[in-house]
């Protein structure tokens, strides 16, 4: 083998074909760098699930004076009912991991500091608020028991689930994410298109080589091995620039803008960016040398 | 060396076909030329001895291999046991004298040494030294094909196909051509040549096989063009 001879070789193949070389090189890494993005959605879901889900209470609000619902006809909610319900939420552990009473004051200092801004507190008494336990769950997703053992029951008004509204918000950026791995995808296709189409024209414009090498007796992999190896830089180079675009997301996107903006929830990390890097070259550059390895099977021949 | 048996080869887009029961036997150290007009199947010999073609009926053997059994991966290193020269002497334009007999090394792999070495031996055999560093469109005709058969040469091949290879020449620079192959079969190696030059063929006085319409019509021993041409 003949490394420096390969190699330039292969850097005369890239110079001479410049403008498809470019062409495949910023599909690449556009098409990855969306890839990338769609991953990086996605590991921001699983952050904030693990953020959440660590976080989140099942809700029984006790009935207060202005309770409307049927199984608050009994007015509010006596102290009985309300030993009660601690001992049945005892007996639920360990499924059951932390039990919380927050009484009207407590519900009242929480709203006030979460609508500080906001006119409608001086609208808000203390009465007006429900007492609740907050209840930790030690899996949220078996949420329904606990809601079935206390929904309805004389006393309690209402049983809430912070789930579930979570729930909506992951599904929305699943669906973002899934937009974005579509687009990725689409342009993925493009790329292996337009790689197969740039291997076309390489081996056209070099067949006087390549004939040449087939008559002296190259081997298949020898003719072949400069337009994979020009197929693997370009998508090389290709995908750092996709982990540039990357890196430029997490940077601006995510610490400048959304985690100043949104305090309250956690986002990716550098690890996150740093796990998707290797997923993005692995993929450039085997989805290149496919699509160029296929290609020259069809128009190398022996 | 080289042996047909009862060679047919029909190319699909053609009707008639271009080599027909052809049978012959070329031994080792051999002169030979292949002559026969246009379409007489000429090329169709060469390729099916490089095994750029595989026939449709009978059998190839070159060098003690079946060509009909040898597997794909193995056909380069048939090839590298047998040089090529065609009418059209087929060099880079873009490489020096020295690089494009030193790509015929290089591509399979002969290192920088050995490169090094066996290079300006050839060229010198070829009646080219000092001319290592010109361009090929800076030489003549005759010096391109001096090139071209360097090129075919540098590998020690044991049979030389010639294609022609006076084809673009005038008869001064072909003679010169002929003295230069005739020199390279004198060191052992086979020389197959097809050509349509009646003067070179009856100067030579060697071996001569006549193809027409893809039938073998003749093979003479120290033989001539041919009677009616």
């Amino acid at each position: 083998m003949r490394a420096r001879f390969v190699m330039s070789e292969v850097w005369n193949g890239l110079r001479r074909n410049l403008t498809m070389t470019l062409a495949v090189i910023i599909t690449v890494g556009v098409s990855l760098a969306l890839f990338g993005v769609s991953l990086l959605v996605r590991s921001q879901v699983d952050t904030m699930k693990d953020f959440w889900y660590d976080k989140v209470e099942v809700s029984i609000f006790l009935c207060n004076d202005n309770s409307e619902t049927p199984s608050c006809s009994g007015g509010k909610v006596t102290d009985a009912q309300k030993d009660q319900i601690e001992t049945d939420l005892e007996s639920l552990k360990p499924l059951v991991q932390e039990i919380y009473f927050e009484s009207q004051q407590e519900a009242y200092d929480r709203f006030i500091v979460q609508y500080r801004a906001s006119p409608i507190i001086d609208s808000v008494t203390v009465d007006a608020l429900p007492e609740s336990f907050r209840v930790k769950l030690a899996d949220p997703t078996k949420y329904d028991i606990v809601a079935s053992a206390f929904e309805g029951r004389p006393g309690v008004e209402q049983v809430n689930d912070q789930r579930q509204f979570l729930e909506k918000f992951f599904q929305l950026l699943g669906g973002l994410q899934a937009i974005a791995l579509v687009i990725a995808i689409a342009m993925l296709v493009v790329t292996v298109l337009l790689i197969v189409n740039t291997m076309r024209v390489a081996a056209f414009s070099r067949r006087r080589e390549t004939g040449i090498m087939r008559l002296v007796g190259a081997s298949n992999f020898y003719i072949q091995l400069p337009f994979l190896l020009e197929a693997a830089i370009a998508a090389a180079i290709g995908a750092t620039l996709a982990t540039g675009g990357l890196i430029l997301v997490k940077a601006l996107v995510v610490d400048r803008v959304l985690a100043p903006a949104f305090q309250f929830t956690a986002f990716v990390d550098w690890d996150a960016v740093a796990s998707i890097v290797p997923i993005l070259f692995i993929t450039g550059i085997l989805l290149a040398c496919i699509a160029a390895f296929l290609t020259l099977r069809k128009y190398l021949r022996v | 060396m080289i042996l047909f048996e009862n060679v047919t080869k029909q190319y699909p887009t053609q009707t008639r076909p271009a080599l027909e029961d052809v049978s012959l036997e070329v031994e080792k150290g051999e002169f030979v030329f292949l002559v026969g007009p246009s379409g007489s199947g000429k090329s169709t010999v060469l390729r099916l001895i490089l095994k750029e073609e595989s026939p449709n009926k009978g059998r190839v053997w070159v060098l003690g291999k079946d060509l009909n059994r040898l597997s794909n991966w193995k056909v380069p290193t048939l090839r590298r046991k047998i040089g090529t020269v065609f009418q059209d002497f087929r060099l880079l334009p873009n490489k020096t004298v020295f690089d494009n007999v030193a790509f015929a090394l290089e591509v399979i792999g002969k290192p920088r040494s050995t490169v090094q070495r066996i290079v300006p031996e050839v060229l010198e055999l070829v009646g080219l030294e000092g001319k290592e560093q010109r361009m090929p469109d800076e030489l003549s005709g005759g010096e391109q094909q001096r090139v071209a058969i360097a090129r075919a040469c540098v590998n020690k091949p044991a049979i030389l196909i010639a294609d022609e290879p006076t084809g673009n020449l005038d008869p001064a620079t072909s003679e010169g051509i002929m003295k230069l192959l005739e020199r390279i079969n004198r060191t052992g190696t086979t020389v197959l040549m097809s050509t349509h030059d009646a003067a070179i063929v009856d100067q030579m006085r060697k071996r001569v096989i006549e193809l027409e319409q893809g039938h073998l019509v003749r093979d003479q021993s120290r033989g001539v063009y041919g009677y009616a041409r």
